[in-house]
């Protein structure tokens, strides 16, 4: 193994969170270096017009993402099962190369409601212990939404969010959301254009007593130069964003908002294809010391760091803290130990409507096109009886009618045949969904460590998932689908066809990337991973981005409050951290 | 323990082994501090590092002339020279006298003529006091030793003495002299176009033995398999439409609700332009408004009719693969986007440039001011010549565009250019 000369700070990964911190820290004048494991890419050269709009290869072959030869997880339901790999990807789609998840994702950019931060607390206060599920591990976050609200703000207009203010400073706006936390000003872009499927929608939701509202999106619906100068084009509604590059600059990613500022950056270097196998630790295991990696030739490195930011995605953080010995391991026996702890996912629920006689031109859409409504999210309703926590978001979008995944045709339609053909021929125009994106609590016995039997191409331990959904989420699911089938009955869907979540989760149909917890945040070195700059409570030179950091997952997509982490997390590091490198920066 | 850091132990070597060979570099005397700066500036405004960089792409430092790049001109490839102070192969030999020599006559000591691909009839503009500078500044330049076979011009433009009936014919040697009756503005922005900038030789034809066409100055023309757009002031054609202040805009930040700087004139906005000040940028502005000659006014053009063929053809292969950025109405995306509506590169005579975009691609120039750098995708690979040419005659006279029909022929040049040229 060969060193390499010190750099101020490595950062592992170069998706959204090492781009933001990368960019931060440089201009706060540190030398740092990136190390990504999967390839460069380049708007220009891999998003490419005429090759980027691929089903085939991006959208099946899943050509964006992390090969399972590469890594992959091994999944279990229940701490008694033996856990297998998960040799094709499935529920979820972990990304891969410069840009990482920030490349594939669909652009639905939001701020977790007040009442999240502080879970445990405001039910406890609302509803008395009696709320919590069984074997629940509901924690408060340590940070409130108003430490966070500026940080919102920063990476909103980073992006150049398209959207419209429901709260700006306490004042409820017309036409938002009129549950959501104050915001500091409106968002830098007005709302994409709608489509047929969100006019009714709305209609149909106000009609019902809903405030629907444009959910705040990442494809923008007008060109917008950001404060670093970068520029983004608008959105075309080509409806290939979820899996996909984008070819048009529309859809904010490191790419198309930061790299091509931080990759001129004379303090900034990035080496791709290059995969951290480990973090280093000083002799009294106090203090990292740097990364080791290996190169796309197999050659070792050792780069030495005096700060080392985990960045990479939410499973991969939290597999090199256990295997590098960050922390003290998650024992769901005892329930002792904090890293792999609180491992949560995303309970989502879907109503499909289809129609005779109207036409939604699906194929004319956008990852973030879409309508919400927000009663049933959060505490935004009365749990009162209900035998639940947590809600979901209520969407009606039109993202994509992509030509060999889009095939909506009713239940008892053949699976393939003539009958199938003029199914689809009859419904691909004219079915129309609504979906919910739900909370997902977290559990003592849904967890991550190191499986004892599977090994990675480098010979490292597998990360071993042991997570199911339970009643409580099944529960929650089942309720605010409830809500969704009178909106679709009001749109006029002349065939309803309701799937609330239920268990068992099953690692075979995509349900989504949202995957949370591991190396969570909290207020107390004994019950999380993490203070609330992200920085790890045993070892003050290492601070974890992400997902990782969630005590559970909220009623929405997480990159708004993943990239207000980061931010948060930068500005302690720029301000504080560096003043005193080396020591906490919460007192336990 | 630490190891040292490869690349801080290679330059120590490297630098001893400078010091050891070459003696004491020539540096700058604290005296001259203001005539250095003024050089620094000055080799800025001339755009110097885009021909004489190392070409490997590197232009930190002296790096930007070590020379070795090969231009190419019609006569052939020139490989431009070292010009960083070293005493073997670069000008370290070189008197102040020599110097101006070189930049005011295009003669080298010695006695043997420069080419014209070294700008020396723009340079011949400067004052002696700005060319000093110049001199003064290089001599700064850390030494490179880095020999450049200079001789690859083929025959019978590789004898340098024909260039004393060439400097006859079309060199005319002497400094730039203010018009009186103009602002000081205007006479800057003369002086910087016409001398260190030298913009002409660029944007201004030239005749069969490569001396400026001046009937035609700035009219632009082909160079370089591109094409070096017309800078008149005319309507259609040049920077008539183009206000002071958007001229301003493109040259410092290489784009403008217009338009974006790509090929070469990305280079010079990158190395040269973008770095101006902004009162040289607009005295360059306010001169290409008002220019000492002005070119023969452009005919007036009749539109390719909507009902011919290709117009037809061109419009549906537009709307599949141009419409999604440069927008149904060619009013593309202001800063990001070019708007093809009204453009005069889209519209000059030689359809070379437009040919060349759309079947190579190309990159936006990056500035710190606009960064973002947004690329063109390259469709030769997936357009034929014909509907390469359809689609180049549809965006030449679509929109109240005027410019002559694209053939497929000369997509089919384009392509071969493409490939031996890439």
């Amino acid at each position: 193994m060969r060193r390499l000369p010190r750099k101020d700070a490595v950062i592992v990964g170069l998706g959204w969170t090492g781009a933001i911190m990368g960019h931060e820290l440089c201009q706060a004048g540190l030398q740092v270096v990136a190390l990504e494991r999967g390839p460069w890419r380049d708007t220009a050269s891999d998003f490419n017009i005429g090759t980027a709009p691929d089903e085939l290869r991006y959208g099946i072959r899943n050509d964006l993402f992390v090969r399972p030869s590469q890594d992959c997880v091994t999944a279990r339901n229940t701490m008694d099962q033996v856990a297998l790999p998960i040799r094709r990807w499935g529920s979820f789609l972990p990304g891969n190369g410069v840009g990482g998840a920030g490349i594939h994702w669909n652009g639905h950019t939001w701020r977790f409601l007040p009442s999240d931060f502080n879970i445990r607390s405001h039910y406890l206060e609302r509803y008395g212990e009696g709320i919590f599920p069984e074997n629940h591990m509901i924690q408060d976050w340590g940070i409130s939404y108003d430490e966070l609200e500026p940080y919102y703000d920063k990476f909103e207009y980073l992006c150049g969010i398209s959207g419209t203010a429901g709260n700006v400073n306490g004042q409820i706006q017309p036409g938002g959301n009129p549950f959501e936390g104050w915001r500091q000003r409106g968002y830098p872009t007005p709302p994409l254009r709608m489509q047929h499927a969100q006019n009714m929608f709305t209609k149909a939701a106000t009609e019902l007593g809903f405030k629907p509202f444009p959910l705040p999106s990442a494809n923008l619906s007008q060109a917008y130069t950001n404060p670093l100068g970068v520029t983004q084009g608008p959105c075309t509604y080509c409806g290939f964003c979820e899996r996909f590059g984008c070819a048009n600059y529309s859809k904010s990613s490191a790419q198309t908002t930061i790299l091509p500022v931080l990759m001129r950056h004379p303090g900034f270097e990035a080496r791709v294809q290059c995969e951290v196998v480990r973090v280093l630790k000083s002799g009294d295991g106090k203090t990292a010391t740097g990364v080791v990696y290996v190169d796309e030739t197999g050659e070792e490195w050792e780069q030495p760091a005096d700060l080392v930011i985990l960045a990479a995605y939410q499973l991969w953080n939290v597999r090199l803290m256990l295997y590098s010995g960050i922390g003290r391991p998650y024992d769901p026996n005892s329930g002792e130990g904090v890293v792999g702890k609180n491992y949560a996912y995303q309970a989502n629920s879907a109503v499909n409507g289809f129609f005779d006689n109207q036409l939604f031109n699906s194929w004319a859409g956008a990852g973030s096109l879409g309508i919400t409504a927000d009663e049933y999210n959060g505490d935004n309703f009365d749990h009162t009886g209900l035998n639940f926590v947590g809600g979901a978001n209520i969407n009606c979008t039109t993202f994509h009618a992509r030509p060999i995944s889009a095939r909506p045709i009713p239940p008892g339609t053949p699976r393939w045949g003539s009958a199938w053909k003029k199914a689809t021929r009859d419904n691909y125009l004219t079915t129309q969904n609504i979906g919910s994106q739900g909370s997902n609590m977290s559990y003592r016995d849904c967890y991550l460590d190191l499986d004892p039997t599977y090994k990675d191409r480098l010979g490292r331990p597998l990360l071993r998932m042991t997570f199911d959904f339970k009643p409580n989420e099944e529960r929650m699911s089942a309720y605010v689908t409830s809500k969704m089938e009178p909106i679709m009955r009001a749109m006029g869907a002349k065939q309803i066809v309701s799937n609330p979540k239920k268990g068992p989760w099953s690692v075979v149909p995509y349900q989504t990337t949202h995957n949370t917890g591991g190396a969570i945040m909290g207020d107390n070195p004994r019950t999380s991973a993490v203070n609330k700059y992200l920085q790890v409570w045993d070892m003050p030179n290492v601070f974890v981005m992400g997902a990782s950091a969630f005590p559970q997952n909220a009623g929405y997509n997480p990159t708004g409050t993943v990239g207000a982490l980061t931010y948060h997390a930068a500005d302690a590091i720029t301000k504080q951290y560096l003043k005193n490198p080396g020591q906490p920066l919460v007192q336990a | 323990m630490r190891a040292p850091s490869p690349k801080a132990a290679l330059l120590a070597a490297a630098t001893g082994l400078a010091a050891l060979t070459l003696g004491p570099a020539p540096q700058a005397a604290p005296d001259n501090y203001d005539a250095v700066e003024r050089g620094r500036y000055l080799v800025t405004l001339g755009d110097c590092v885009a021909c004489h960089m190392n070409p490997n792409g590197n232009h930190e430092g002296a790096q930007g002339f070590v020379g070795g790049r090969p231009i190419e001109t019609p006569f052939g490839m020139i490989t431009t020279p070292n010009i960083t102070p070293d005493r073997g192969t670069g000008i370290g030999t070189w008197s102040e006298d020599e110097f101006y020599r070189a930049m005011h006559e295009g003669i080298r000591p010695g006695g043997a003529r420069l080419y014209p691909a070294f700008p020396y009839t723009y340079f011949t503009k400067m004052t002696r006091r700005d060319v000093d500078a110049v001199y003064a500044y290089l001599n700064t330049l850390e030494p490179i030793h880095n020999p450049v076979d200079r001789n690859t011009l083929p025959f019978p433009f590789n004898i340098r003495a024909s260039m004393l009936a060439w400097n006859g014919l079309f060199f005319e040697p002497g400094e730039f002299r203010p018009d009186p009756n103009r602002s000081p503005e205007w006479n800057r922005g003369a002086y910087i176009v016409e001398g260190p900038a030298h913009c002409g030789a660029c944007h201004t034809p030239k005749n069969m033995l490569g001396g400026d066409r001046n009937s035609q100055h700035f009219a632009g023309g082909p160079l370089q398999g591109w094409l070096a757009a017309s800078i008149t002031n005319d309507q259609r054609l040049g920077l008539g439409s183009w206000s002071v202040d958007e001229i301003v805009e493109y040259l410092k930040t290489g784009r403008n609700a217009r338009s974006a700087a790509s090929g070469p004139m990305a280079e010079v906005v990158e190395y040269s332009t973008g770095l101006m000040t902004d009162a040289d940028l607009r005295a360059i502005a306010v001169y290409l408004k008002e220019p000492s000659q002005e070119a023969t006014p452009a005919a007036a053009r009749t539109p390719v009719s909507g009902d011919d063929d290709r117009m037809k053809i061109g419009e549906a292969i537009y709307t599949d693969r141009c419409m999604a950025c440069h927008t149904g109405t060619g009013q593309g995306v202001p800063h990001m986007f070019p708007r093809l509506a009204g453009s005069q590169i889209v519209q000059q005579e030689g359809s070379e440039g437009v040919l060349r975009v759309v079947m190579q691609g190309v990159r936006a120039a990056y500035t710190p001011h606009a960064p973002t750098s947004p690329a063109m995708p390259a469709f030769a690979w997936r357009l034929n010549d014909d509907q390469v040419a359809a689609v180049t005659t549809y965006i030449r006279n679509a929109w109240g565009n005027a410019a002559p029909a694209v053939s497929a022929g000369d997509a089919a040049n384009m392509r071969r250019l493409l490939e031996n040229r890439p």
